[in-house]
């Protein structure tokens, strides 16, 4: 086991190195460049002060060459500094906005989970019924609207006509003036709007494939066995059943490591939420390319680990696969 | 002479006593109030950013040597008078007393000096050093004297002087792009800052020693929402105290009873045109003829009322109408698709081959119309555009591309037919940059060259008289009307929202923040706020 995931880990470095190449070349080759937002169209801009800003940003290099740079400082884990006027380092940007996102993220999945895994097993093993049929069609209007159509008319109920919910942002101004309690009361009425929707188009997904899942193991040999020896119908779904569906629900949690950080920027904008999703958004259409880079390489490796820890689930779930090797 | 004009003043007061007496109040000190911006800032040190953003919160935290007033004029801010000599070449700036940095540092001749240095230093990044780099002696003789020389009289100079003064004593030999500056500004404005939460929001608060005066208003909030529509809604649900509309938000959303009685919504143009540029390396748009056919065939009008519900002015050139510099007697284009026809005619275009398209030489008149992605007003101009263009038998094609795509691969390229966009209009007359032979490959992206403009334009930065300015000014607007290079299309209306609590706005043509140290409000309708 120790030995197959130090051959793993090893496994990701050229691929990472791979990885970050090809986005760096591409990335250069997008039309535009830093500059070109800080001086052109800009009636103010002398020729010899954009030169200024290219030299400074080591634009004048050869790409091959700034790669190498770069390359060099990330194997320190040093992801440079932003090309923004604040010049700021990658990495204190990045980890400024990282929280919020993983929370709110880490917040759904989790109330995707609670919910989908009783929803699915419940219409899986009460198929027909009238929760099932009720299920099926939540599940087409979940896939079917648009989260953002739904966000705005969830923000003008709950915000300007009931009043009930702020409708943006992660705290209220006054926030820092409350006790404990109150501060977690602040953020949760700020965040139940944009996590419950969220949550809402993954749920109507996750409940499916849950269902689908139990519908097939309930099928299998085993389970008609199981009921034939006289267990109960309790024990057959939730200790038998149950634990082989969670298995390719493990493998999605596992894929979906990197949308924890990745973000959205749909949402993130519309709820006003100063997460990474509008972070690299922005960066890339300022072309600040190490900050670009820096959300490449963590969300590069992040799919790797997140591969590495689907491998690692189903080895805890099934010990067949655990023994293999 | 003194008692009389103590006299005068006491008379002055006891008018607007009376006067705030007979409106039933007087201004009072206390409540914030909350901005909504669509962009966060980059950096509060503002010579090295170029977005709106990081300009606009950091103009309540510093100075400079001169501003504009309400109606456009200079005056002095950090400086209480200035002297041009008699050849144009110096400006001495005397500066005013006892000013504090929000540090309680005094701020003196140094600080000037140094910032000068800072803007021509070649280490600093910043877009805005041309100006400063015309300079050929600055110098600081005493602690409130600070002098410029300049090689050639230089017009705009004295207006370049609104430079934010920053302060000597905390950047001084410090990297602009890491000094704690940049994340909490430290200058001689009306307010110092409070903190910034990325991508969230922005505090500022009252300085109490401020030169001019306390501000009535506690602070200011910043709160960044990137989207349009959560803006608004955070305006209506009391999270914002004040935005900017869209006309649509502006004439059909805001119409309502609620909407009356808890904000003010103002209107005023602002300060840009937006035109059809044509490249006149293109044999087709070389020819006046067809430019000035393709302004006849454009209806201004009904893009204003398309476009902008009616809330803008059309535009005859670079200048805001209204204005002291605009020149109402320029030649005019009136919709008139007959005449447009007319003039193509002369020009050779004709339809020979009967398709409904002209034609010459056996090419087809057709030409892509380029304009930046995100911005609807102008994709809706450009369609309008295309339809009327059509019915004088040219083709367009609109093409929005992505801003950084846009001026790269484009404008600087020179590789474009036409382009739909705008020019921010400075309060100077200055148009050099834009309109001068010299730039052309730099912001005269168009290839315009007119040699009697040229020299009209290099008179105009030469000439300081302000009558003398505008009979130049005036010359040049008149050529740019003939020739056409641009069709100039519109200027639209700048549509802040305030709510209503919020005293002492008055509506200028330098817009409705001019005066915003004296807005106020009401003891009985301030917010609560805690304790600091």
């Amino acid at each position: 086991m120790a030995l197959f995931l130090l051959k793993r880990l090893l496994g990701m470095i050229p691929l990472l190195i791979g990885i970050t190449f090809l986005s760096f070349v591409v990335m250069h080759l997008a039309p535009g460049s830093p500059t070109d937002l800080a001086s052109d169209l800009n009636p103010k801009l002398s020729q010899i002060a954009q030169q200024r800003l290219i030299e400074l940003y080591g634009l004048d290099k050869p790409i091959a060459e700034q790669y190498w740079t770069w390359l060099k400082r990330l194997a320190v884990l040093d992801f440079g500094q932003s090309f923004a006027p604040d010049g700021r380092p990658v990495l204190d940007k990045i980890a400024e906005r990282l929280p919020v996102t993983i929370g709110i993220n880490l917040l759904s999945m989790l109330f995707i989970i609670v919910l989908a895994v009783p929803i699915g097993v419940y219409s899986a093993t009460h198929r027909g019924s009238l929760f099932d049929q009720a299920t099926t069609v939540f599940v087409f209007v979940g896939f079917a609207t648009p989260t953002f159509w739904l966000a705005l008319l969830c923000m003008i109920l709950f915000g300007v006509n009931l009043g009930w919910l702020p409708i943006s942002g992660v705290e209220s101004i006054n926030h820092d003036q409350l006790d404990f309690w109150g501060r977690l009361a602040d953020y949760a009425r700020h965040l139940a709007m944009p996590v419950i929707l969220s949550a809402f188009g993954g749920l109507a997904g996750m409940s499916r494939y849950m269902r689908g899942n139990m519908l097939e193991v309930i099928g299998q040999d085993y389970i008609t066995t199981a009921r034939a020896k006289g267990l109960a119908e309790r024990v057959v779904i939730y200790r038998h059943a149950l634990r082989n569906a969670l298995m390719p629900l493990v493998t999605i949690l596992g894929l979906s490591l990197p949308g924890l950080i990745g973000g959205s920027v749909i949402f993130e904008s519309i709820f006003a939420i100063p997460g990474l999703g509008k972070l690299f958004y922005d960066a890339v259409m300022a072309r600040d390319y190490p900050l670009v880079m820096g959300g490449l390489v963590i969300g590069a490796a992040l799919t790797l680990v997140g591969n590495l820890l689907a491998d690692l689930g189903y080895a805890l779930v099934d010990p067949r696969v655990r023994t293999e090797k | 002479m003194k008692r009389l004009l103590l006299g005068l003043a006491a008379l002055i007061a006891l008018f607007f006593l009376g006067l705030n007496a007979w409106s039933g109040q007087t201004p009072s000190y206390g409540d914030r109030i909350v901005i909504g911006t669509i962009g966060d800032a980059t950096s509060m040190i503002p010579m090295i950013t170029s977005d709106s953003a990081s300009h606009e919160m950091s103009a309540y935290c510093y100075n400079g040597l001169i501003k504009y007033d309400k109606d456009l004029n200079i005056v002095g801010d950090l400086a209480q008078s200035w002297d041009i000599s008699p050849d144009g070449l110096t400006i001495t700036f005397h500066l005013r007393r006892g000013v504090k940095f929000h540090d309680g540092h005094e701020y003196t001749s140094r600080d000037a000096l140094f910032n000068y240095q800072f803007m021509v230093d070649p280490k600093t990044p910043t877009p805005y050093g041309g100006d400063y780099l015309k300079v050929v002696k600055a110098e600081a003789p005493d602690p409130y004297t600070f002098r410029v020389s300049y090689k050639e009289p230089f017009a705009p100079a004295l207006a370049s002087w609104s430079l934010s003064q920053m302060p000597a004593h905390l950047l001084e030999g410090q990297d602009p792009r890491t000094s704690p500056l940049g994340r909490a500004p430290v200058g001689t404005g009306p307010y110092r800052f409070g903190r910034w939460l990325p991508g969230a929001r922005v505090e500022l608060n009252y300085f109490a020693d401020y030169f001019e005066g306390r501000p009535y208003l506690d602070g200011l909030i910043f709160r960044v929402i990137p989207d349009d529509s959560t803006l608004f809604l955070e305006l209506m649900s009391g999270g914002i105290d004040w935005m900017v509309l869209s006309p649509l938000k502006y004439q059909r959303q805001t119409d309502t009873p609620f909407f009356q009685k808890n904000f003010r919504k103002y209107k005023y143009l602002s300060s840009s045109y937006t035109y059809v540029a044509y490249n006149l390396k293109d044999p087709r748009f070389q020819d006046v003829r067809v430019r000035r056919a393709l302004a006849h065939a454009i209806d201004v009008e009904e893009i204003i009322k398309g476009v902008l519900l009616g809330l803008g002015q059309p535009a005859t050139g670079p200048y805001k109408p209204g204005t002291y510099w605009h020149n109402p007697n320029v030649r005019r284009y009136p919709f008139d698709p007959a005449k447009a026809r007319q003039l193509l005619a002369q020009a050779g275009w004709r339809d020979s081959d009967g398709d409904g398209w002209l034609d010459k030489g056996g090419e087809r008149f057709e030409f892509a119309l380029l304009t930046n992605q995100g911005n609807k007003n102008r994709e809706n101009s450009a369609v309008i555009i295309q339809h009327r263009l059509a019915q004088i038998g040219v083709k367009v094609t609109p093409r929005t591309i992505e801003w950084a795509a846009f001026i790269n691969d484009f404008i600087n390229k020179g590789r474009f037919e036409a382009v739909l966009l705008a020019w921010t209009m400075t309060p100077d007359p200055d148009l050099y940059d834009v309109w001068h032979s010299d730039q052309i490959g730099k912001l005269n992206f168009t290839f315009y060259k007119n040699a009697e403009l040229d020299k009209l334009l290099e008179q105009g930065r030469q000439t300081f008289d302000r009558a003398k300015r505008k009979q130049i000014y005036d010359r040049a607007q008149e050529i740019l009307a003939e020739d056409q290079p641009y069709t100039f299309l519109y200027v639209p209306d700048a549509l802040p929202v305030v709510q209503s609590r919020f005293h002492g706005i008055e509506p200028a043509p330098a817009g409705i923040s001019y005066n915003f140290i004296r807005w106020w409000v009401p003891k009985n309708l301030q917010r609560p706020t805690m304790e600091r």
